[in-house]
């Protein structure tokens, strides 16, 4: 079979919702991270797979910069999380309720 | 010089008076005096001018001379500042600067050593003003105006001594019932210029003769609206509570303004406006069950149950100026009645010689106050005959007069009552059991008071007035004994435009004009005489023996109580008005509680809390829950944009 942009599409929303459900059901903070970073991913390949369909560099460039920033938030983020860690002594989303009413 | 130039002096003098007296002589208690009663003075001599010259202009009966000046144009209402000459004017301004400088003369004795001896005769200075300018009105609003000015005068003169809290209440008392009957004249005004266009007093009556039907359906409301007005200020029943505690003011205060000209006042303006009770019954829709009866029958009924009503409490009180104003009270009923029964001249006719010998006897009463160092009870005088004798023999007269003996005044005006109501059999039989009533509790007075032994030690002190004092009393029994020859009858009725009957007035004989009134109305002489006899009798069985105590409540029993007690007037109306206040107080306190403090104000509060309480539950703090839910907003939104 032809392989069209909307195979690609569909895969970019299949990790997306992945992620989705990994940042909302899963409790450990890292692997919470992990799906964000899996979410990031999937919008690259999108953006990827509509500048190889629209024949234009635009898509590629944007990737870039999201690369990017990513890595940097992947640091700051895990500075937080050990720092959390180092003062809850749980990466366990569940006891992080401090801003509960 | 012209009357109307003289009218507005005459109106124009008391005024500079009090205004002269509180702005300049305050410290000058002798000055006061002497400007105050320098003005009456010339009042009284500018009328006496005023009233020889209208003569001499012999203006047809019915017509009278004004003169005007442009006030106040609002809207449909034209008001003018306007003096009204007529004889029925005339009669009152002689009767009340005469009376009036006779009461100012006595002051300068009897006030003597007050320290606000100048405040009095200020405030007796605007009283006059106020008075003189009812008397010549030439329109409702001006006479309200004045009206109202009357009632301000009484307050400050009634509580001139206003350290004494009974003296503040009294003034207090008085003027809030008046306000009373006051609402009713300004509605009854009202109703009138709705419907008429005008508030002056000729067009009113020309109009009324020229369209009886003019008024429609509020011609008897508007009538009874407008005697609400004299009801207030001439002490009528039920509004009649004040004229008794009114006595907490001088004496002198009491004879002028709550016996001789005030009071008056109410049956002034009810034969000025008497063209507007003679309408034909007619009430307006809901209050049709009212239907047979007119405004003159309500004024009569109600002149006479408070003549009845006032001569039963007058014959148990025990202090000498509470008997007067019980009296007072009598004659106003007196007077009324007589309006009522379509006689306005024989009501005024009466307020006039009323005005001569009542002032007599309350200046004689003060006479006797200020000997004995105000002692007001009767009980503790006696013995007063040989020790004041000019007080005693001018009061004697001014009783004689009261009691209605011929030839004195008092029995051609009472005469004139009577015979007026004739007309009406309960209310004449009325009015000779309060004739009869009338000579009794006067007589009790003087076989208590004045004659017999004395009851106390102060009496033995006693001596006679100071001649400033004694010629007013001289002068006022003078009048008292010869008004009836004065032709102030004649007068009267040619300036109420009832002067179809002046042959009547024009007497063949000075004799056949004495005993007129047996000619004229018998029915009503003799009867009125045999009254007086009956009264007489009773009063010398009872006190002539000079008892030590009044042997009326053993013989009566509970009614004297009552009597004494002023039918519990007083308390009914206290607690009327407790009770609406109280009721009142309630039913706003409730809105206050319930409504403003309940529902808005811890209502919104408590929705506000609710509200928040519930929009707190999205706080939970956890992470994943805020996760979601953004994921959730953003499809509902990708949701709605696409689709």
């Amino acid at each position: 079979m032809k392989v069209g942009l909307e195979h690609y599409l569909l895969i970019s929303a299949g990790l997306f919702s992945l992620g989705l459900l990994g940042v909302i059901l899963r409790r450990n903070l890292l692997v919470m991270y992990m799906g964000l970073e899996l979410m990031l991913n999937a919008a690259n390949l999108a953006l990827v797979a509509f500048s190889r369909y629209n024949k234009n560099l635009d898509g590629q460039l944007m990737v870039f910069f999201i690369i990017t920033v990513a890595a940097a938030e992947v640091s700051v983020g895990l500075a937080l999380i050990v720092a959390l860690y180092r003062r809850r002594q749980s990466a366990h989303v569940e006891d992080l309720t401090s801003l509960k009413f | 010089m012209q009357p109307e130039t003289l009218a507005w002096i005459i109106l124009a003098l008391p005024l500079l008076s009090a205004v002269g007296i509180t702005l300049f002589t305050r410290r000058s208690a002798g000055l006061s005096a002497a400007v105050s009663v320098t003005a009456v003075a010339a009042a009284f001599v500018a009328s006496v001018v005023l009233v020889l010259s209208y003569r001499g202009l012999h203006i047809p009966s019915g017509e009278c001379l004004i003169t005007a000046v442009n006030w106040l144009n609002v809207g449909g209402l034209s008001v003018e500042l306007g003096l009204r000459l007529d004889p029925l004017s005339n009669v009152m301004l002689l009767a009340v600067t005469g009376v009036g400088l006779m009461i100012h003369i006595y002051s300068c004795g009897y006030m003597a050593g007050d320290p606000s001896y100048a405040r009095f005769f200020a405030s007796l200075s605007l009283f006059m003003f106020s008075m003189l300018g009812i008397v010549l009105s030439s329109n409702f609003v001006m006479m309200f105006v004045f009206w109202e000015l009357v009632g301000v005068s009484s307050y400050l003169l009634i509580g001139f001594w206003f350290e004494r809290p009974a003296a503040a209440d009294a003034a207090k008392k008085a003027f809030l019932t008046n306000r009373v009957g006051d609402f009713g004249f300004l509605l009854g005004i009202i109703a009138v210029w709705a419907s008429l266009g005008t508030v002056d007093f000729l067009d009113l009556q020309r109009t009324l003769a020229g369209d009886p039907q003019a008024l429609g359906d509020f011609a008897s409301l508007a009538g009874v609206l407008v005697f609400m007005g004299a009801m207030g200020k001439s002490a009528q029943f039920p509004l009649h509570v004040w004229l008794p505690d009114a006595m907490e003011g001088p004496t002198p205060v009491s004879a002028l303004i709550h016996a001789a000209t005030m009071v008056a006042a109410g049956v002034f303006m009810l034969a000025r406006s008497f063209f507007l009770f003679e309408l034909a019954p007619a009430w307006p829709e809901p209050l049709g069950f009212l239907s047979g009866i007119s405004a003159l029958d309500v004024i009569a009924w109600t002149g006479g149950i408070t003549a009845l009503l006032a001569a039963l409490m007058a014959i148990q009180q025990s202090d000498i100026k509470r008997i007067l104003a019980y009296s007072t009270l009598s004659q106003l009923g007196y007077m009324v009645m007589a309006v009522g029964c379509a006689k306005p001249e024989a009501g005024m006719y009466h307020l006039v010689t009323h005005a001569f010998f009542k002032a007599l006897l309350f200046l004689g009463a003060g006479s006797v106050i200020h000997a004995l160092h105000h002692e007001q009870d009767i009980w503790r005088m006696g013995g007063l005959r040989s020790r004041l004798p000019v007080t005693y023999w001018t009061f004697v007269v001014g009783t004689l007069a009261l009691c209605g003996v011929p030839p004195l005044s008092g029995f051609y005006s009472k005469d004139g009552i009577l015979a007026a109501a004739e007309s009406r059999p309960i209310l004449f039989g009325l009015a000779v059991v309060v004739a009869a009533l009338t000579t009794f509790y006067m007589f009790r007075l003087i076989f208590v008071a004045l004659r017999g032994e004395p009851r106390a030690e102060a009496v033995t002190h006693a001596h006679e007035s100071p001649s400033v004092m004694l010629w007013p009393l001289r002068l006022l029994a003078v009048a008292s004994v010869f008004a009836g020859f004065w032709g102030i009858d004649a007068a009267l009725r040619s300036g109420l435009g009832m002067g179809g009957d002046v042959a009547h007035g024009d007497h063949g004989s000075f004799l056949a004009g004495v005993f007129e009134p047996f000619g004229h109305a018998p029915l009503a002489a003799f009867l009125g005489l045999f009254a007086t006899g009956i009264g007489f009798a009773v009063a010398w069985t009872l006190y002539g023996s000079h008892p030590a105590r009044d042997p009326l409540p053993e013989r009566l029993g509970a009614p004297a109580r009552w009597m004494r007690d002023k039918f519990y007037f007083d308390e009914l109306y206290s607690g009327l008005i407790r009770w609406t206040h109280d009721a009142m107080a309630g039913v706003v306190d409730w809105v206050d509680r319930w409504i403003v403090a309940g529902l808005l104000v811890r209502g919104l509060a408590g929705t506000t809390d609710v509200v928040g309480r519930a929009l707190r539950l999205v706080l939970t703090g956890n992470l994943q829950t805020y996760a979601f839910l953004a994921a959730a907003g953003l499809v509902v939104a990708l949701w709605i944009v696409v689709l």
